[in-house]
């Protein structure tokens, strides 16, 4: 997993609320076998008409915002289905941190399996960004996940809170399956107990 | 020793490892696996040259992408994309030796369906799946949730998840449905009532008089869908009617390991006095047969009510709400029964089984459906459909005008060929309204089984209790 240290880039506001899976990436894109790929359809219904043609006014076919790195959205981000698609789709865009006042469990989850930084913040400060998001390419935000900080263009700077096993992997690139791999002693010994205990599982 | 919740009960017998910051390593008692979400995570597991940990309780399920239509038998898939999901997971099923059941067994369906039906599922359990409505377990009082790609791989090589234990909030409904209600209307009535975030954070227990009547079909539509409300899973304490659904199944306990197991599930119920962080309680005789009218299941309103304006709403589900009723083609104020309809499915993981088909098919027996209305019912797996055609269930959708499916996931998410043209509108008993969820620009309307039979008569969105 590439990692997560500090990110300079454009914002792209998306203000909807409950921007939900199936507009984050389509079912009919679901029916890959691979992880890569999927960026030239995130968001695919909303970005492109019948046709294939993109749709001028929606925000990542704008020109200050095909380069965006980071989204500012609406709240429950990510409701819906636990398609991993939809991290995958953002990854593979270039989408490497959303900000949103909240967002759904498993997308979530998800983000950080894949390098992606979710943050969540109190509605009055998503609103600031979101402002400062709607300023195009000349307003660069920073996301520093080491010292937890957002900073405005105008240098405005909000701390954000991240669980520190997440933060840990995240900074670090770390496949978590490697780390409990090496953790398969006590996952023997669960076993065995639970053979004993609840012999029907 | 402090009283717990069924919740805690069932997250302390599955710690392998406490991190001193609370993060946990959760054993995993069964693991459920479709085509749609297992390929990325079998692929993996080849690249790093590790093993499935534990096969025998591992089970896999082509759901999804499966054409429900009775030329299925012929074996061929023609969507080629589709073909080669559901020939991967042969592959994968196969080569690491788990569980599995092809598409033309006649157990095969919805592994939501089918993991309850075989006795996979049992109280007390961990229960995971690559889907989010893994939700429906929580009816046997399993813990079961809905995880991504990397945390399928993560627990076929480990049977565990690195998880952080999430916050306790009771639903009581209390009393009794009146006559035409469903546990349907119950979730739906749940999650208008607290929005889809309501849930975020929280482990659901849904308890009280009226729960407690549910049958385990009901209890597990009203699960089901507390995904659509936010929360990581729902759960309902076991009793007399989750043990007698559960005795006798292919891989329920059997002779003296059922009764230890018994005797255990007999204790998994919150306990007097136990903490909840939140909690919400409807009277069971206030709900009513619902539908949602816009692109989010929070947009709940009784049948008997009118579309709602924009402005009804506060902060950013205003605009929200604007986008909705166009995308929908709705005007304010129209009365929802005044909305015609086009298309019925009745299926899917959330109301696909031989209860539903029971209701619906009430509302149907000795009547057909309006001129040009396009019905299917997709049943959710093939024994529901066996039982159903035994009951002659199938006998009064196919005379009403019907179409009798085979069983699969079909027009929920339309991955398959069962789905919406551009416009159309659909009485669907599934569990998304989302955006293009049933077609690229299809409007769906979420209703219970007899709300959609009753929908298939009138053509329109039609109150049950009109015709019952």
């Amino acid at each position: 997993m590439e990692k997560f240290k500090k990110l300079t880039g454009i914002a792209a506001p998306m203000p909807l609320v409950n921007i939900d899976t199936d507009m984050i990436i389509p079912k009919v894109f679901l029916k890959t076998i691979k992880r890569s790929g999927l960026g030239v359809n995130l968001f695919d219904e909303m970005r492109y008409d019948r046709d294939g043609n993109e749709i001028p006014d929606f925000v990542l076919n704008k020109p200050q915002y095909r380069e965006a790195e980071i989204l500012v959205a609406g709240d429950n981000f990510g409701c819906g289905s636990s398609r991993e698609h939809a991290p995958w789709a953002l990854q593979d865009f270039g989408i490497k941190a959303v900000i949103s006042t909240s967002f759904a469990d498993i997308f979530f989850n998800n983000c950080f399996k894949n390098g992606i930084l979710p943050i969540v913040l109190p509605p009055e400060q998503v609103e600031v960004l979101m402002k400062d998001a709607e300023k195009g390419a000349n307003a660069r935000m920073t996301v520093d996940l080491e010292a937890q900080e957002i900073t405005t263009s105008d240098g405005q700077v909000f701390t954000f809170e991240v669980d520190a096993f997440k933060k840990h992997c995240l900074l670090n690139g770390l496949d978590d399956i490697g780390l409990t791999m090496e953790k398969s002693a006590a996952i023997d010994s669960f076993e065995a107990q639970a053979a004993q205990s609840r012999p029907w599982i | 020793m402090s009283p717990k919740t069924l919740y805690d009960k069932i997250w302390d017998a599955h710690v392998v490892q406490q991190d001193d910051d609370g993060t946990c390593l959760l054993y995993i008692d069964r693991h459920l696996v479709h085509e749609v979400t297992s390929p990325q995570a079998f692929e993996g597991l080849r690249m790093s040259g590790r093993t499935v940990r534990a096969p025998e309780k591992t089970i896999a399920v082509p759901d999804h992408n499966v054409p429900t239509t009775l030329d299925r038998a012929s074996g061929v898939i023609e969507n080629e994309e589709s073909r080669i999901q559901v020939e991967a997971l042969d592959k994968n099923a196969r080569e690491f030796g788990v569980h599995y059941y092809p598409v033309n067994d006649v157990r095969q369906g919805i592994v939501h369906i089918v993991g309850p039906e075989q006795g996979w599922t049992l109280p007390g359990m961990t229960v995971v799946c690559g889907d989010s409505h893994t939700a429906t377990h929580g009816a046997f009082g399993a813990l079961a949730h809905g995880i991504g790609t990397s945390e399928v791989e993560h627990v076929l090589a480990t049977q565990t998840l690195i998880q952080k234990k999430s916050k306790n909030m009771k639903v009581e409904i209390t009393g009794q449905l009146r006559p035409g209600v469903t546990a349907k209307d119950i979730t739906l009535a749940v999650i208008g009532a607290t929005g889809t975030a309501g849930g975020t954070g929280y482990v659901i227990e849904y308890c009280g008089e009226a729960i407690r009547s549910l049958s385990m079909e009901g209890r597990m539509t009203v699960c089901n869908m507390a995904i659509e409300g936010g929360a990581r899973a729902g759960l309902i304490a076991p009793d007399e009617t989750t043990f007698s659904y559960v005795k006798g199944r292919p891989h329920a306990p059997k002779g003296a390991q059922w009764e230890a197991a018994l005797a255990w599930w007999k204790t998994l119920y919150t306990d007097e006095g136990a903490h909840f962080d939140k909690v919400v309680t409807l009277k069971g005789e206030d709900i009513q047969p619902v539908v949602t009218w816009g692109t989010s299941p929070e947009d709940v309103l009784p049948i008997t009510a009118t579309v709602p304006a924009p402005e009804d709403f506060k902060g950013g589900k205003v605009d929200a709400a604007r986008r909705s009723l166009e995308y929908m083609g709705l005007t304010p104020g129209m009365k929802l029964t005044d909305i015609e309809i086009d298309t019925v499915f009745i299926g899917s993981c959330t109301n696909g089984r031989i209860e539903d088909l029971r209701a619906a098919a009430a509302v149907l027996k000795g009547k057909k459906i309006k001129d040009g209305m396009r019905a299917m019912v997709v049943p959710g797996s093939g024994l529901v459909r066996a039982q159903a055609e035994e009951e002659g269930l199938a006998d009064i959708f196919k005379e009403a005008g019907f179409e009798w499916r085979l069983a699969g996931c079909s027009m929920c998410l339309a991955m398959n060929p069962d789905q919406l043209a551009e416009g159309e509108r659909c009485a669907s008993t599934s569990n998304r309204n989302f955006e293009g969820r049933q077609g690229y620009k299809g409007r769906t309307h979420l209703v219970s089984p007899a709300m959609a039979a009753a929908a298939a008569l009138t053509g329109r969105l039609t109150d049950v209790r009109e015709l019952i």
